[in-house]
């Protein structure tokens, strides 16, 4: 079941324009902001073998590429979460799955793993372009691999934030707003916090991101998005619930 | 969260229940029903259960102590005027919204303890049909089904079936924004019966189609209370004549009269007929036929004449018009209009408040 409506998910939004628009569009920044390191990587290149134990190019790199992407999701997850649930209240269409034999636990991660598997489309594609150095160089896989599971886990937890967001109310543009408002200050968080402020770095995804975008990924970040993320799908669930309840 | 109150209910788990119509529909106000016409739908198993069902939004009451019973092979209308309580009652019926207290029970599941056996058997269509504009109409009938629990074997044959009952053959590859309403809505039927649920819910199905769609839809309606049984809310008095076996009449949120169409029909009427002889008798000899109680001339040779339930009177008329050469020449039955009918029964109610 949780198949079925994931699978519905991800088939609409590519029948939506806009869809194709922005992934052609992200495509390109990658491209270009790609071809720049790789551009000032080469320049530097002949300084750095000179330095013993310099650093290679998935981290002068790929580090950056991910680091990047990682703030364009945050301003573009908000537009498709906004859809998931505000949409389907507006356009009256959520009664299908209200009626339908399926609980509200499946309706929740279908409509998750739907917009994960189109996420996952994203980071896999910015992994593939970096994957294309190996035709020239020696990659560090490892640091590679660690930059794309913390980009899955931090998009992981906005997507929850934003799928919770859209399911408070009935104007898809409301729940992009907040959605976009809410992930700016937890980004604000970060970015103001001291670096020895170790409680409000606890705080923001973007934080815990830092560690796998060194390559030190550490299990309490990895506990942090997860429960970040399950928080915001339990909160769902009990909405939509709710929904039962109040009309 | 403590809002449900549930009941105690010894069948539930239980495939079917066979009970028959013995205890009166609560909130009844209707002649007491008469063995003929329930007898063959008694035998039919029930499908669909509602008890005491009640619901409030703030102080007021939207829905108040509701009970219906739905049996296989019945189409029953939900009669009422705007803001009655019509949606909501269907809504907690599908349990798209929970009832604050009372209880459901669909082909004998509880809807509030089992949920998804029960809802397996329900298809609903709201009052704004739940289309995803952008998909085509058999992905979007495919995804119904899936829903739905509709075996995978079963699905495409399903869907061929379901699309020859809606007319909508052709239009498997288009996107269900661009069909006109008429179409969506058949769209919407057909995403109610794709999985062949027992008991199929309708709220308004007819509301703004055009008069061929709303007797193509008015048919397909009949077609289905036969292997199924039907629940349809609407506002539409002709509605309930031509495809209703029995109507609930609902107001300000509680049923007042229930009883089958036909009975509805004649609900409050007094027989009489319009009668044309064309060498008329005066006006007391026709007052002075035994059972006549009024007598009214409408033209020269018209005449409305309303008499007693008990007698025949239109076989007496007609013998004394051959006997004293009246030449009767028309006897039209005068027919009670339902809106009058409609009326009646709820400014009745409105009275008793």
């Amino acid at each position: 079941m949780i198949l079925t409506i994931a699978h519905k998910e991800f088939r609409s939004l590519f029948a939506i324009p806009s869809t194709w628009l922005i992934l052609g569009v992200l495509q390109f920044i990658f491209a270009w902001f790609f071809l720049a390191r790789l551009d000032a990587f080469l320049q530097v290149q002949a300084q750095l073998a000179q330095i013993a134990n310099a650093p290679g190019a998935t981290l002068a790199v790929a580090a950056p590429l991910f680091g990047t992407l990682a703030l364009i999701l945050m301003m573009l997850i908000p537009v498709f979460t906004m859809r998931l649930f505000a949409e389907e209240r507006r356009n009256q269409t959520l009664a299908l799955l209200m009626t339908a034999p399926v609980s509200g636990l499946h309706i929740v991660l279908g409509k998750f793993f739907g917009l994960m598997l189109f996420l996952l489309l994203i980071v896999a594609s910015c992994t593939l372009m970096v994957l294309s150095l190996a035709a020239g160089t020696q990659l560090d896989i490892g640091l590679l691999l660690s930059n794309a599971l913390g980009l899955l886990l931090l998009v992981a937890s906005y997507a929850a934030l934003g799928l919770y967001i859209s399911s408070l109310t009935a104007q898809p543009v409301v729940a992009a707003i907040v959605a976009l408002a809410a992930l700016f200050g937890l980004w604000l968080v970060e970015v103001s916090a001291v670096d020895s402020d170790i409680a409000w770095n606890m705080v923001a995804p973007t934080s815990h991101f830092q560690s796998f975008n060194i390559g030190l990924p550490n299990s309490v970040d990895i506990v942090y998005f997860v429960v970040f993320s399950a928080v915001f799908l339990l909160l769902t669930i009990r909405r939509i619930h709710n929904n039962r309840i109040y009309g | 969260m403590l809002y449900i109150k549930r009941q105690f209910d010894p069948c539930a788990g239980k495939k079917f229940n066979f009970e028959f119509l013995e205890a009166p529909i609560l909130g009844y106000i209707g002649p007491p029903s008469q063995p003929t016409i329930e007898c063959m739908t008694a035998i039919a198993p029930l499908t669909l259960s509602a008890r005491n069902l009640c619901r409030r939004s703030g102080q007021r009451e939207i829905v108040r102590d509701v009970s219906l019973e739905l049996r296989h092979g019945e189409v029953l209308g939900l009669l009422g005027h705007n803001g009655a309580g019509k949606s909501t009652t269907l809504q907690m019926l599908t349990g798209a919204l929970l009832p604050q207290s009372g209880h459901i029970e669909i082909c004998g599941y509880d809807l509030a303890r089992q949920p998804a056996q029960a809802k397996a058997h329900i298809g609903f269509l709201p009052e704004i049909p739940p289309l995803y504009r952008e998909m085509r109409v058999d992905d979007y009938l495919l995804f119904a089904a899936k829903l739905h629990r509709v075996p995978r074997a079963k699905i495409a044959n399903d869907l061929a079936e379901t699309k020859r009952r809606c007319g909508l053959q052709g239009d498997g590859n288009k996107i269900i924004g661009t069909l006109s309403k008429g179409y969506q809505q058949r769209v919407g039927i057909a995403q109610a019966i794709i999985h062949q649920p027992e008991v199929i819910i309708l709220d308004e199905p007819t509301v703004g189609l055009d008069p061929s769609q709303i007797r193509d839809i008015r048919a397909l309606i009949r077609e289905l209370g036969d292997a199924h049984s039907v629940i349809l809310s609407t506002h539409l008095l002709s509605e309930v004549a031509s495809i209703c076996d029995r109507v609930e009449i609902i107001h300000h949120g509680r049923l007042i009269y229930g009883d089958s169409s036909e009975r509805m029909q004649q609900y409050g009427h007094q027989p009489g007929f319009i009668v044309t002889l064309l060498s008329p008798p005066t006006l007391a000899e026709l007052q002075g036929i035994a059972g006549v109680q009024q007598v009214e001339q409408l033209s020269a040779t018209q005449f409305r004449i309303l008499y007693e339930a008990e007698v025949n009177l239109s076989s007496t008329l007609l013998a004394l018009a051959a006997q004293h050469g009246w030449q009767a020449e028309q006897l039209v039955p005068l027919q009670a209009r339902l809106e009058d009918v409609f009326m009646q029964i709820t400014q009745s109610d409105a009275e008793k408040i």
